[in-house]
Formats: structure tokens, sequence, C-alpha cells
């Protein structure tokens, strides 16, 4: 192994150090100097600062691209992986921009600080190939998350969504690291692409199956896919709106990088088919089983559901269901049809969230008929929410549309000309138009039932007004110009 | 030029979320504004086309890593339904001249519509269709479920299901269709000479058939159509029966007919005497003429009878479609002209002049209501109407059904003759309505009972005139019609249909 000098380390992840410097520099300050003053300030300068952050390592990045892939391909940088850093911090500057003024909390500081943490942690899952370092990462953002689910001290369901969450996450962390262990003992390295070079065979070793499944039991647990989802409906109804927002966005891309990297570059060779007729045995099967899970099982509880947390929960399992089909098709297009789909739907849904919380300032609650008649009580947040939804339905010309269409064409292009795949973009198509429904009862609630008698219109702070217009106008733009994205990816 | 026709309906409706909440006035002279200033674009296009020709309006890279245009493109085909969407359009702002409940948004709504289906008619690539496709399926359900009436709801969402269901089976079939070529490329024309293998088109031609025919009205799936028109408001069941329907008859011919000409070949053996898909439509269709005009004679709501008799209508167009003759499918497309325009004129009858006036659809109410002396204009109206829809010689229906007969005749003989029994229970069951409704028994303690209705205003009055002109216009001169339709089926995107048909 190569010797490195700290301080060159230091330079690598300078965005990272960055990132974190700005955690402490909300900490100290609020600590330090805003102890007396209002909680809307403190809340504000703190605001202020993390945006800083994130804006200065988007500005390092962006000035000093940098390529790297040192020390057993723990630290790998490339373009692709410095984009997703961008990706994700933006993300995090949406998700604060969209939630300033939150008063779930008297820790301001500390849950910004978290934030940020949760940042960093996906910043460096993204820019590595080695095992131990993904583990380490997973559990940063994991433990940081946890404690963001457990931040409103004022309730209980907060907390019991926060324990089931560490629980689950605990055990899955468990079954990861067991896969881990298995496929360093098989490998004898824990970089991704020494692991892919050794287990190259003719023949699968059992235990690479056991290891296999091992991680796609860890992993299908941070995509929140089926039969590994449970904490899911939970934590989104329970958590505070920013961490809901938080976990279903940028944690999210995050993990289905990840997910991608670990299964196409870790066990190349090992692929196997899922294709009509064709089957073989490999890793592309068990991705296939969970996809299908997904889909089916989120989309039909989806209907039944009350909560339109809840139901964005489901649905997020459902469009995990849908992402994994661009992971089970491991070509390079169907990669960037992947990308595309997580950044959008990551949009979508903090958007989404964004105006679940406004409606839940207002009503207390995030029932159905809690959004009665929201159009005639805010004309402006309702018709950001009818673009999110559409957009999750995949209804054109939104970004939700294009993200699909791309998906689903590259995962047909992968098998050449035979179109293996096709049985899995039947179930993703028809799966898709059930989803319709459940989106259009919200939308039924919001635009067509009558606000209940004594419902005045809803006052909105116009930051909030203005970062929901520009989440759904960049819905809109992805979808009606795609290449304004697929051109930087 | 004729893309205009999209860009202003979408520039209309955003123009209208910005007005103030109060101004219905405003709102409605700007949504008749800009359905006119739709169709005058539309008519100059017509008056520059001279032979139905293809003719480019837009074209440009689109997604370029995909190989995906925007490219709007015109032919005579094209052109017909786009004057038909035109027509209906204005007449339809005319009769919901008197929604004062959330009237912006209701505008906003229906020309968001208009916009979508005047794009899928331009659409010559087709994700661009098939996005257009889809943007016309969300305002028809909020258009129903805020201002339809009976079970507006249920109706409007099983509209909504029904017609996802079938755009997702053609999105299937057109991804599957994009890969399979291979060339990178969803343009209408290059992939249509595409010869795809025939086992493949085998399965996608029966896939993107029945998925643009749902939204046909299609027998067995058309079920959405009656109730959905029933709980529409007046202006959207014009819509729905007048222009949308014909979104899924465009798409059948359009798309699926001209992508996989070879699905429509015989499969080489027979399972219940069905050799063909092309069999199996013919037949459905047929069901769907007879079964359409059967139900329609024992309805007892007056919106019903409409509703199904629009059933009834398009399996008109469905089965000239399926002759593969050069004058079956003339009728076909002329059939849709004609029952946009019919169709449009009995619902805003029914649901505008008789329902907004007496507030009931019951054929046994309204028997006793002696309409024809109240509101005669009405009346007049529905028997002209009706006589246009019963396909009388003077009027579009007629020149439609006949060619749709010939071909039927050419290719289905005994087809023909069952057809011919669906026309004459068309007469009986509009024979019934007219009597019912306008020409009923009056109830003296009945009459004097009911305060006088309120006149015909003059928005109705121009609207029914503009749609009666059309058809008899259409029914004296169709060759103003044919002249670019007939070239528009002999271009090239149509060779490996005839090709097919020919063996």
């Amino acid at each position: 192994m190569t010797t490195i000098n700290y301080l060159d380390l230091l330079h690598l992840v300078l965005p990272e150090v960055i990132v974190i410097l700005g955690a402490l520099c909300v900490l100290s300050v609020d600590l330090i100097f805003l102890r007396a003053s209002t909680m809307r300030f403190r809340g504000s300068v703190g605001a202020i600062l993390s945006l800083a952050g994130c804006a200065a390592s988007v500005v390092w990045i962006l000035h000093a691209p940098q390529s790297a892939n040192i020390l057993d391909g723990m630290l790998v940088l490339n373009p692709l992986a410095q984009r997703m850093q961008i990706v994700l911090l933006f993300l995090t500057m949406l998700t604060i921009l969209t939630f300033i003024g939150s008063t779930f909390t008297q820790h301001v500081s500390e849950y910004l600080a978290l934030i940020l943490l949760a940042t960093v942690s996906m910043m460096f899952l993204v820019s590595t190939q080695n095992l131990l370092l993904i583990f380490l990462s997973l559990e940063l953002l994991s433990l940081s998350l946890y404690i963001l689910t457990a931040f409103n001290k004022h309730s209980a369901r907060s907390a019991e969504a926060a324990l089931k969450y560490f629980i689950f996450g605990g055990i899955s962390a468990a079954f990861l690291l067991f896969g881990f262990s298995l496929l360093y003992g098989l490998s004898n390295s824990a970089n991704l692409m020494r692991i892919a070079n050794s287990i190259h065979g003719p023949l699968l070793d059992p235990l690479l199956i056991v290891a296999m499944v091992m991680m796609m039991v860890g992993l299908g647990f941070k995509v929140a896919a089926a039969p590994f989802h449970f904490w899911a409906p939970d934590v989104y109804q329970a958590a505070p709106a920013p961490s809901a927002a938080l976990i279903a966005s940028s944690s999210k891309v995050a993990a289905f990088f990840i997910l991608y990297q670990v299964m196409v570059i870790g066990f190349a060779g090992a692929e196997g088919s899922s294709s009509w007729h064709s089957y073989a045995s490999g890793w592309v099967p068990v991705v296939a089983i969970v996809a299908v899970l997904s889909m089916v099982l989120g989309n039909l509880v989806a209907i039944l559901q009350t909560s339109v947390r809840r139901l964005l929960a489901y649905s997020a399992i459902a469009h995990a269901g849908y992402m994994l089909l661009g992971i089970l098709s491991h070509t390079q297009q169907s990669l960037v049809a992947l990308i595309y789909y997580a950044i959008t739907y990551a949009l979508t849904v903090l958007g989404a969230f964004g105006v679940v919380a406004l409606v839940e300032n207002e009503t207390g609650g995030d029932t159905l008929s809690d959004f009665a008649g929201l159009s005639r009580r805010a004309p402006v947040p309702s018709l950001c929410m009818l673009i999110f939804l559409l957009s999750l339905a995949g209804i054109p010309p939104l970004a939700g549309f294009f993200g699909k269409f791309y998906l689903f064409s590259s995962a047909l292009t992968s098998t050449s000309g035979t179109l293996g795949l096709l049985w899995l973009v039947v179930l993703a198509i028809a799966m898709s138009a059930v989803s319709l429904y459940y989106y259009l009862k919200v939308l039924k609630y919001i635009y067509v039932v009558d606000p209940s008698a004594g419902a005045t219109s809803i006052r909105i702070p116009v930051l909030r007004q203005v970062v929901l217009c520009l989440i759904a106008i960049g819905v809109v733009l992805l979808g009606c110009d795609p290449n304004l994205l697929l051109h930087w990816l | 030029m004729l893309a205009w026709t999209i860009y202003i309906s979408f520039l209309g409706a955003l123009v209208l979320l910005l007005l103030p909440q109060s101004s219905m006035r405003a709102a409605r002279i700007l949504a008749l504004l800009t359905v006119v200033a739709g169709f005058a674009v539309t008519l100059v296009g017509f008056v520059q086309q001279r032979s139905g020709e293809l003719v480019t309006v837009a074209r440009a890279a689109w997604v370029p890593s995909l190989g995906i245009e925007y490219h709007l493109a015109a032919d005579g085909i094209s052109l017909t339904l786009l004057l038909l969407t035109g027509i209906v359009a204005i007449s339809g702002v005319l009769f919901s001249w008197n929604i004062e409940h959330r009237t912006r948004e209701f505008f906003a709504f229906y020309l968001t519509l208009i916009g979508g289906v005047y794009g899928v008619f331009l659409s010559f690539d087709l994700l661009l269709l098939f996005v257009f496709y889809e943007i016309a399926i969300i305002p028809k359900y909020f258009l129903i479920a805020i201002w339809g009436s009976t079970r507006r709801e249920y109706a409007a969402m099983k509209l909504a299901l029904y017609s996802f269901v079938g755009s997702a089976m053609v999105l299937i079939g057109l991804i599957a269709a994009y890969v399979v070529a291979g060339a990178r490329t969803m343009d209408l024309v290059q992939l249509a000479q595409f010869p795809f293998p025939v086992h493949f088109q085998m399965w996608a031609f029966p896939l993107v058939f029945v998925g643009f025919g749902i939204l046909a009205g299609l027998w067995p799936f058309h079920t959405w159509a009656p109730t959905g028109h029933v709980a529409a408001p007046t202006a959207a069941s014009m819509l729905l029966a007048g222009v949308v329907m014909k979104l899924g008859a465009y798409g059948c011919l359009r798309v699926a007919m001209t992508l996989f000409p070879r699905g429509l070949d015989a499969w080489g053996f027979h399972v219940l005497g069905f050799g063909s898909w092309r069999d199996v439509f013919a037949l459905l269709a047929l069901i769907g003429i007879v079964y359409g005009a059967m139900v329609a004679l024992v309805q007892k709501d007056f919106k019903f009878v409409i509703g199904y008799a629009s059933v009834s209508h398009m399996g008109f167009v469905l089965l000239g479609l399926m002759t593969l003759q050069q004058i079956g499918l003339d009728g076909a497309v002329l059939q849709m002209f004609s029952h946009g325009i019919l169709a449009g004129l009995l619902f805003a009858v029914v649901g505008r002049m008789v329902y907004d006036r007496t507030h009931t659809r019951d054929l046994s109410e309204l028997e006793t209501m002696h309409l024809s002396k109240s509101i005669p204009f009405a009346a007049v109206t529905f028997v002209l109407a009706g006589m246009a829809s019963m396909g009388l010689p003077g009027f579009s229906g007629f020149v439609a059904e006949l060619q749709v007969l010939i071909g039927v005749w050419r290719e289905f003989p005994l087809f023909a003759v069952a057809t011919g029994v669906g026309i004459v229970i068309g007469v009986a069951y509009i024979w019934r309505a007219m009597q019912k409704a306008f020409f009923g028994a009056p109830d003296r303690g009945a009459l004097t009972a009911t305060p006088p209705l309120p006149a015909i205003t003059l928005p109705e009055r121009i609207g029914a005139i503009i749609l009666i002109g059309s058809s008899v216009i259409v029914g004296l001169y169709p060759q103003l019609l044919l002249r670019i339709i007939v070239p528009a089926l002999h271009l090239p995107l149509f060779d490996s249909l005839w090709k097919g048909s020919r063996q």
C-alpha cells in the first residue's frame, strides 16, 4: 500500500472538511453568542451559516475538481462522485431552505449541525469503494438520522419512530457487516475492484451468494425497499418534517448510488440474469425479487392510507422498486437514468414534504381531510403540490415521467435485442398506473372537496412560497427539457 | 404556424390563472378569445393545405442523447381533427357561459385539455404524442370531479384510471418498439418504415390498439364513457365525446396501425372462428355498435341515451378502420369528425338547454313538461341533431356511415347486415328520446305548477348554429374534407398498411 501525506489527504477531502467546519461554526455561534436571542433569530442565523458552509463546499468542488483513487479505494474521487457530492449538498441546502422557521425544537443549532453531519457522511459514502469506509459512512449517516428522527421531544410518536428506525437499522447493519466480512474472507480485500477480480469464476461460491443476500438486506434497508421497509411509514409519519424530507430525498440518492457501486463494481462477473426464460443465479435476480416486492407492496398498500405522510412513505417504497430496475440493468445508460430519476424524485418528494409541513402547521394533522379545500385556502402551495404529486405519478411533461421513460427504456435496452426484462417493465408501468389512483385521491381533497366551514386562507411566509415555487419550476423544467440535467451527468 | 394552436391554448390557461378570483366575465371572454384564435390558426392552415400532404410545422432536437425530437407536423387527417377540435372548443365555451362556480379554474382546465388535444393531433414524434395524450387526462378528471353532476367523483376517477391504464399499455408498446428498432428515434415516419419482426407485431399491435381503443370506447372497455359523459359538465361532455374519444381512434389509426401493420395479418390458425386480430377487433366494434344502440334504447336518463349512442357511433369508426379499405378508412376519419360535431350538439341540448333549466334528466319526468312548447329552440335543435345522428342524407353522419358500410360490405358482408340493424335501432332510440323529452303528453297540473323556464340565451343559439352548420356543410359537400383525407391516407406513412392488406 502506498503511503500518503496527511496534508494531501486533507486537501482531497476539503469539501467534507468545509461542511464539518460549518457544522462546528453553527454550534459554537449559537451556544456562545445567541443564548439570549429569540428562537426566530437563532434559527435564521444557524440556517444561513449552514447554507454558507454547504455553498462554500460546492464552490470548492467546482473550483478545484480532484481526481484520486487512494488508500485501497478508500477515497475515490472522479467527476461522477464529485457531481453526486454537489447534488447531495444542493439537496441539503434546499431542505434547510424549505424548512427555515420550523419551530418544533429549541435546539436549532444541534439540529442543523446533525443535518450537516449527515450530509458529510453521504459525501463520503459516494466517494468511496472500500467496504470499511462504506460501512463507517453508512453508520455515521444512520446515527445522525436516528437522532434527527427523535428530535421532536414533545412528540411520543417521534421517539417511537426513532426507536423503530434504530432497531431495524441496527439489525440491518449487522447483516451488512456480516456480508462484508464474508466478502472479505472470500476475496482477502476490502476494495470493491479487487473483490470483483477475485470472485470471478464459472460457478458462484455458496458463501458468495450468502454475502450477496446479506448485503441486499443491509442496503435494502437504507433504500427502503420491501421487505426491509417496515421502519419507513412510521419514520415518515412521525419524524419532524425536515428530517423526514432529508431521509426521503438526499439519503435515498446516496443510498442508491452506493447500492449501485457495491453491486455493479463489487460483484462484477456475478451478475446472473433475470431475463424471461433465461434465469441465471447472481445478484441480478436478488435485486429483481426485491424490486418486484417493493413495486407491488408499495403501490397496493399506499391505496389504503389516510395519512399523507404514510402515503408518501409507501410511494417511496414503490419508487425504490422502480429505481432498482436501474440497478439490475447495470449499463452505463441505466446508471445515468438511475441518477436522473433519483435526483428528480428527491426534489419532488422534498417539495411535497414542504407542502405537508405547511398544512400540518395550520391544521395540526396530515390526514387527507386536513387537506380538504387547500386550493381555496392556499392556491400557490396547492399548485406546487399538484405538480409534485403528478410528477410522482409519472404524468408528462413533469420530471417524473421522463425519469420513468428513461429508466424503463434503458432497462429494456440492457439485454441487447431480446427484451428479456420486458416482464419487469410491464409490471412497473402497470403499477404506476395503480399509483395514479392514490395521488389523485390526495389531489381530490385539495382541489375538489370544499374546505371545512370557517376555514380561512392560510398565511404563508414568502420565503417558503418562493422556495416551493422554485422546486416546482425545477420539476417542470427538468421534465420539459431533461437535457439540462442529462447533459451535466 | 399550426403549432400556435397548442401554445395559444396553454398560454390562455396560464393567463386565466393569473386573473383575479372574482373576474368571471373576463375569464369567459378570455377563454372564448383563446379558442377562437386557435380555430383561426387552424383555419388558415386548412386553407393553405392544398392536397393533404404532410407539412412539417416545427422540428427541433429535444433529448438528443435518446434521439427524441420535438416534431410537429400535419397531414389531412390531422387537419380534419384540428378543425373539429376548434369547432367543438368554441361551442363548448359558448355552452358553458353560465358557469359561475370557480369560473377561472374551469376555463383554465378546459384550455389545458384543448391544448393537449391539439398537441396529440399535431405530434409526429411518438414520445411527444404520448406526452400530449397524457396531458389531456388530468384536466378531464378535475373538470368532472369539480363541476360535474351525478356521481361525479366516482365517474371522474373511473375515467382517469381507464385512460391511464390505456396509456400505460400504449407506453409499453412504444418503449418496446423504440428498443426493438434500436435506431434511437421516436419519429413516427421512420419507425413506421422499420420492419418489426412479425411475432413482435402480433403482440404489440393488440396491446397498443386496445390501449388507444379504451379511449375510443372499444367494447368491452367502454364503460367509462357513459358514466363519464353523464357526470361531466356540459362543456366537458362535449369535449369528451366530441374530441377526447377521437384521440383514441386517432391513436389506433396513426400509431397502432401504421407501426404494426403486420399485426393485422392472419395468425395462420383459427380460434373460435377468428383468424386474425382484425377479425377480433372488427367483431368488438360491431358489438359496440349494436350493444350501444340497444342499451341506449332502454335508458331512463336522457344523458345516458346520448352516452351510449356515442359508444355506438364510435363503433363505426373502429369498424371502418378494420376494413383496411380505402373507402372504409375515409369513412372512419369522416365519422370521427361527424360524430365529434353531433355528439357535442346532442350533449349541449341535453346538458345545457334541458338539464340546466329543468334540473332533471329523467325521461319520464321530462315527458310531463312539454318542453317543445316552453323551449322550442331546444326541441328544433334536438330534432336536427337527431336526424343527423340517425344518418339522414344531407348531414355529415350519412356520408361517413355510408362509406364505412360500403367498406364493411366488401370485407365482412355478414357484419354489414348487423351494422344495418344497429342503424335501425339508432333511429329507434333517437325517436324515443325525442318523443319522451320534447313531445310528451302534457300533464296540465304539473305544467301550471312549474314556473316558466328561462329562455335560450344568445351564446347557446350561436353554439348550436355553429355545430349544425358544420354538420350540414360537410354533409352537403363532403369533398371539402375528403380532398385532404384521401391523399393523406396514401402518404408513405401508410404504405406498409396497404401492402399488408393486399396480401
